[in-house]
């Protein structure tokens, strides 16, 4: 039994260790891709034979708030040479939180074969493992995409007023003072692009980065994400969950870990998230 | 009304310079050796724990600022990046300490904090634009700090 198929996760494939990425460095049947939040770390040094997906570039439309579409998906798979069958090993800064919100990204076009790097892009670097600036170029390959399916993981403003009349559960991934709306205030820095603050009413403040470990960058186990997710939050594994931050980022992270490492089978992102619920006028805000 | 100060020189030039590298590319390549040129902040300055009152609000690279007075009155700049994959906020640093260190401080109180769009371009994450930002903001608010009459400071 491997290290990670011994913490007790539903899906111990979906993650990866970065020993066996320095096993499949070479390997043609898979495809490394780094997503990271600064747009000078890939170029700065990235895993040999790693592509950049970058979250602004590649993943949004360029015009509305969106997500690409069908032909821009099969293009970005296409550049980087993905099949329908090419394990995809994503990894990234920010403890994989961009690694996990491409990854969202990808299975709303239903490509199942995606995996995270446990750890992420630290746990390589501090591993003293290879890095190279030398960008790989592959066979451009004839992926055909299917239409973006934002029924089953992904949820609007509307079917976020539905759930809270129906009490699902909700997660606020934020840190605690943009749960509780302090940071709103702070005087001669930014804001945080809501006009309110505080939280979706009912939601439980759980911060994504309490799933990993932060030494190592590495996710907790089943047994203690469990306790965050079902002791603190008090979530049930059949419960219909919505997560949600800022604009969605941060929450993919978790809907990653309640999918995929704890097997909640309905579990939404409200990509919208902060910076619409905060703005949308007459909807409830709890404190 | 008075008019409003203009920014430093030293960092128009700088800005200025950047925007003659429209390619992202290029640009990335540039910012990364400026990045290699960060010095984290001298012992004689601060040693860690650094104080939270030194921390840049909402950075999530962990950047650290503090202004210390020079002999003529203007001041230096220093910075601490604590997160080893903050090279954004190292290049920043390095841009902000370079060229506002030793300026009129009514214009380093007065440089916006947009100019980071300017520096790094507009494909920024909001939390990343947010800490880029803020680290302007602190080196402009102790600027303007440094700007009030003694009695006025708590």
């Amino acid at each position: 039994m491997s290290e990670i198929e011994s913490r007790g996760y539903s899906r111990p494939d979906a993650l990866v260790s970065t020993d066996w990425v320095a096993d499949h460095l070479n390997d043609p049947a898979v495809r490394l891709v780094e997503s990271n939040e600064d747009p000078l770390l890939y170029p700065s040094g990235h895993i040999p034979g790693a592509v950049e997906v970058d979250w602004t570039r590649d993943l949004n439309d360029p015009l509305r708030r969106d997500y690409l579409g069908r032909e821009g998906f099969q293009s970005l798979m296409r550049r980087i040479g993905v099949q329908p069958d090419t394990t995809i090993v994503l990894y990234g800064d920010k403890n994989n939180w961009w690694a996990t919100y491409a990854l969202w990204v990808f299975r709303l076009f239903g490509h199942e074969n995606a995996k995270i790097m446990d750890g992420g892009r630290i746990k390589w670097v501090k591993e003293g493992r290879t890095m190279t600036t030398d960008v790989p170029t592959y066979s451009e390959s004839n992926y055909q995409a299917r239409e973006r399916d934002d029924k089953k993981i992904r949820a609007f403003r509307d079917e976020v007023l539905k759930h809270l009349d129906s009490k699902g559960s909700l997660i606020d991934v934020r840190s605690p003072d943009e749960y509780t709306g302090k940071k709103l205030h702070m005087p001669e820095y930014p804001n945080e692009g809501a006009l309110r603050g505080g939280h979706i009413p009912g939601a439980a403040n759980i911060p994504w980065a309490r799933a990993v470990n932060p030494d190592d960058g590495t996710f907790k186990t089943a047994e203690e994400l469990r306790g965050l997710y079902e002791g603190e939050a008090k979530l049930k594994k059949d419960d219909d969950v919505i997560v949600y931050c800022r604009i969605g980022e941060r929450s993919s992270h978790t809907w990653f870990v309640l999918t995929h490492l704890l097997g909640y089978p309905k579990v939404r992102n409200y990509d919208g998230s902060w910076t619409e619920w905060g703005n949308l006028v007459g909807v409830p805000i709890e404190r | 009304m008075p008019d409003m100060p203009e920014i430093p020189e030293k960092l128009a030039n700088t800005l200025d310079a950047l925007s003659m590298v429209p390619d992202r590319s290029e640009r990335i390549q540039l910012l990364i050796d400026i990045a290699g040129k960060f010095q984290d902040v001298a012992p004689e300055v601060a040693t860690r724990p650094f104080p939270e009152e030194s921390r840049v609000p909402a950075c999530e690279s962990e950047a650290f600022v503090w202004a210390r007075p020079r002999p003529d009155g203007l001041l230096d700049f220093h910075f601490a990046v604590e997160n080893p994959q903050g090279i954004s906020a190292k290049a920043m640093a390095v841009i902000l300490k370079d060229n506002l260190s030793g300026q009129p401080l009514d214009q380093v109180a007065a440089v916006p904090q947009d100019v980071v769009y300017q520096v790094f371009g507009k494909e920024l994450s909001m939390g990343k634009s947010m800490g880029l930002m803020s680290m302007v903001g602190m080196v402009a608010a102790l600027a303007k700090r440094a700007q009030e009459p003694r009695t006025s400071r708590t």
